[in-house]
């Protein structure tokens, strides 16, 4: 339970003084994600930590964000809790201001909701050492425009998320997870029709002619689903390794070796659940992919041109993020519109008027 | 009429149909206020656009002579967030109402802003699907003012907000350039502007299109009935409950002055022995709401509920929520006016609060009736007064202060899901310090950099806030002195 919330102004007002840009850094876990920071100097958030407030019957937890999330998540199971966006913890170290600032949300994403959905408020450093205090601790505020969202995925470049306050979630009574043969099409389309009924759908999965479906809810619920849907059962600790897999990014997909060696690129499509299937004649390496929350995030390892995925992405609906960036090798993000853009430099401009933190890391230039 | 604003209305004019330009007094007065009746201002001109074209058309003029504009839905706000400015433009999205796309597989609508809420859920109806958030004034409300709002209703403990289950937002800016806050996947690249876009009350950008997710409607739905004699025994079961790992579709309160008025006026069987009754509701398949009935029912006689009823027939349910839903027209029958505040606080005091409120409803001399969203600690204190008589306005008016800067001192805010508009802007000092305000007008800036849209809203100014200090110290009734205001 270390307070460095101090030590974080002094050291950024230094930082805007000189100019220097800051890259903010947590465990590193994530250091990967997003473009590489041209910053030369880190602001280690780690020893920035502990547990400021939990009380299991408002259903809200604020901590620090040097907070590891596996302590997070041990602290809300003692009382039947959990993290109701599956945030990945790529290393036991991962901490929570990564996961917000990155707002990368786990297998229950279309059914429970994403990061963004269970802010509801924040510390934030400003560029000029300010402390700001938005949202709260409260389910309903309306007070003021949302700069808690807005700082939720901003991957640090406007300001060091110093403490957050979240929604959290009972755990379900019970759990099952089905499987079915299914080809990629029919696993869709199968997937979207079950979400638009009574069901307690919370996650799917689908590569190779499987589709996993994870169902959690009231006993009751749990059971007569099971009786409706059909497929097969798989015995719970297989479910829930699976599903872990899926949400760390273990899963063999994420580490394929072959892929990695080839030099190609793990793309993440994030498209509307019913489009189309992403033909491998149209973006190379689309024959195998691995599909995720109903058909609205799509994997897949390809060495094509970036603008040729973009582009299908965009066509589709949706967009594409290069997940995999260490090299550097272009943009991760898509660029939004000129008049988006023009927005997020002028963002960039109120909250971080030296331009020292994260310099590039979302966007080069912003 | 100046010159100036002569200009005004022929440019107007060129830009949209002259029907639906709207500048003689008789015309505009009915936009003079939105649902908060007590703040009034006759705009200078009201514009009707029909299609995302005119709107940008208007929002060009307005651009160019300099003039502010204030976007309006269907006016039923309740903070005057669609108040007129005497030398601005109202842009009304009333004739932007079409349902333009409802896809029962993707399970989403694209609606125009004018769309009323309750019209979602009608159309999705058909594919046994709708719109969760349903603020009690959704039969007239509009999808665009609910955006603007953040909205909730009494079902957001479970479903969320309106941020929640809006996916996408087409919107002009003030310069008239069209752009997308989010997109028809889950999330979009970059900054999350829909997440600020969402409950920005007009100040950032004029919606023309918004795009929901719908959800499955539940087969069953069953409301408990609670009876305690002791508010505090009551508050603490709404914690009770939650700590039992029950999550309610509604988890509703209502104190006993409230309890009577709505009974004399609806007859909806309540406990009128009761300190305080809780609605308790759970819904999805009969067999997890059978479950879970059992479970609620067991915490709430453990946490010492004298009376419990279950609804048995869809015929009952709508008989207990009756009451509820019919608070605010009882207070109306039982009061000439009434001030509905908006804060929301911690569930673990609400119980300190509504012993707040007794203790002020003596020494302003005026009675309150409380009915709130327990489950979410949302707090809808209703004020009654007579509005023909000044004083009593203004009393009414600093207990509803002094009930919010109670809110923001049990850590809580000062609106849930009424919005700031132009009634609580003086809190606003109590809840934000200068830099966050000043990071208020930055935000505003990036979205509208000449601060034409609904300007003077929502964000006070230093200058606001130093006049609202004074007054309350004048006034002695300067509370929680120690909190910082400058």
């Amino acid at each position: 339970m270390t307070d460095l919330t101090q030590e974080f102004v002094a050291q950024i007002r230094e930082a805007a003084a000189m100019k220097q840009p800051l890259n903010i850094e947590g465990s590193g876990s994530k250091r990967w994600y997003g473009n590489p920071s041209i910053a030369q100097r880190s602001l280690a958030t780690s020893g920035h930590r502990g547990i400021v407030d939990y009380d299991p019957a408002e259903l809200v937890l604020t901590a620090r964000c040097g907070s590891t999330l596996a302590d997070i998540e041990a602290a809300l199971a003692e009382r039947g809790q959990m993290l109701p966006f599956e945030p990945p913890r790529y290393a036991p170290e991962s901490t929570l201001g990564g996961a917000i600032a990155t707002a990368l949300s786990g297998p229950g994403r279309p059914f429970i909701g994403g990061v963004r959905d269970f802010v509801l408020g924040m510390h934030v450093i400003d560029g000029k050492g300010n402390v700001l205090k938005f949202g709260g601790q409260v389910m309903k505020n309306v007070a003021g425009y949302d700069v808690s969202r807005l700082m939720t995925g901003s991957m640090g470049v406007l300001g060091l998320i110093s403490q957050v306050s979240l929604k959290v979630l009972p755990f379900a009574p019970a759990r099952a997870t089905l499987r079915f043969e299914l080809s990629e099409a029919a696993a869709i389309q199968q997937v979207n029709e079950w979400s638009g009924k009574p069901l307690p759908l919370t996650a799917s999965a689908w590569e190779s002619g499987t589709l996993y479906v994870r169902l959690s809810g009231a006993r009751a619920a749990v059971d007569s689903a099971i009786q409706s849907m059909g497929g097969m059962q798989l015995d719970a600790a297989t479910a829930d390794a699976f599903w872990d897999s899926l949400r760390d990014q273990t899963h063999g997909f994420f580490c394929d070796a072959h892929e990695m060696n080839a030099g190609q690129t793990l793309w993440r499509l994030s498209l509307p659940a019913i489009a189309p299937v992403v033909a491998a004649g149209q973006v190379p390496g689309a024959h195998h992919q691995l599909i995720e929350w109903g058909g609205a995030q799509r994997w897949l390892w390809s060495d094509a041109r970036a603008d040729v995925i973009r582009d299908a992405a965009q066509a589709l609906g949706g967009h594409a993020v290069r997940f995999n960036n260490q090299h550097g090798a272009g943009e991760t993000f898509a660029q939004p519109t000129p008049a988006l853009m023009a927005i997020h430099r002028r963002l960039k401009h109120t909250f971080d008027p030296q331009g020292i933190f994260n310099p590039g890391r979302l966007y080069q230039g912003l | 009429m100046s010159a100036q604003n002569q200009r005004l209305i022929e440019a107007l004019g060129g830009a949209l149909p002259s029907a639906n330009v709207l500048w003689q007094k008789e015309d505009t007065a009915p936009y003079e206020c939105d649902g908060l009746a007590a703040y009034r201002t006759l705009p200078l001109a009201v514009a009707l656009p029909e299609n995302e074209v005119q709107v940008q058309a208007v929002l060009k003029v307005c651009n160019q002579f300099g003039v502010p504009v204030v976007p309006r839905g269907a006016g039923t706000g309740l903070s005057g967030g669609a108040m007129p400015m005497a030398e601005g433009v109202v842009l009304s999205t009333a004739k932007l109402n079409k349902i333009l796309d409802v896809d029962s597989l993707s399970r989403r609508a694209v609606l125009q802003p004018g769309v009323r809420n309750l019209a979602i859920s009608e159309a999705a109806a058909p594919y046994n699907l709708y719109y969760a958030p349903d603020p009690s004034s959704q039969i007239a409300c509009s999808i665009g003012g609910n955006v603007a709002e953040n909205s909730g209703g009494v079902h957001c403990l479970k479903y969320g907000l309106t941020v929640n289950n809006v996916i996408k937002v087409r919107a002009v800016l003030m310069d008239g350039e069209v752009v997308e806050f989010g997109t028809e996947a889950l999330d979009a690249p970059g900054l999350d502007l829909l997440g600020v876009m969402i409950g920005s009350e007009g100040m950032l950008a004029v919606v023309t299109e918004v795009t929901v997710r719908l959800i499955p409607k539940p087969p069953v739905a069953r409301v408990i009935m609670a009876s305690f004699d002791d508010m505090t025994k009551a508050g603490n079961a709404v914690a009770d409950v939650i700590a039992a790992g029950l999550i309610p579709a509604g988890l509703e309160m209502m104190d006993k002055p409230a309890t009577h008025a709505v009974e004399e006026f609806v007859h909806a069987g309540y406990d009128l022995n009761a300190e305080a009754i809780l609605l308790c509701e759970s819904d999805g398949t009969a067999e997890e709401v059978e479950e879970e009935i059992v479970r609620m029912s067991a915490v709430l006689l453990q946490s010492g509920a004298t009376r419990i009823q279950v609804s048995e027939s869809e015929a009952e349910r709508m008989r207990f929520w009756s009451g509820r839903k019919n608070a605010f027209p009882a207070a109306g029958r039982i009061s000439p006016d009434y001030y509905c505040m908006d804060g929301t606080i911690p569930k673990k005091h609400i119980a300190t609060l509504l012993n707040q409120i007794k203790e002020m409803e003596e020494r302003y001399a005026l009675r309150c009736m409380n009915v709130f969203h327990a489950g979410d600690g949302n707090m809808h204190p209703l004020i009654l007064f007579d509005g023909s008589d000044e004083d009593q306005w203004h009393r009414a008016e600093d207990f509803g202060n002094e009930i919010l800067e109670a809110c923001v001192a049990l850590g809580g805010t000062v609106t849930g899901e009424h919005g700031v508009g132009i009634e609580k802007i003086n809190t606003m000092c109590v809840q934000f310090e200068e830099k966050e305000r000043d990071a208020f007008f930055g935000v505003k800036a990036a979205f509208d950099p000449a601060k034409l849209l609904n300007p003077d809203k929502v964000i006070p100014t230093l200058h606001r806030c130093a006049e609202y200090g004074r007054m309350h110290v004048h006034r002695g009734q300067m509370s929680h002195a120690d909190l910082p205001r400058f």
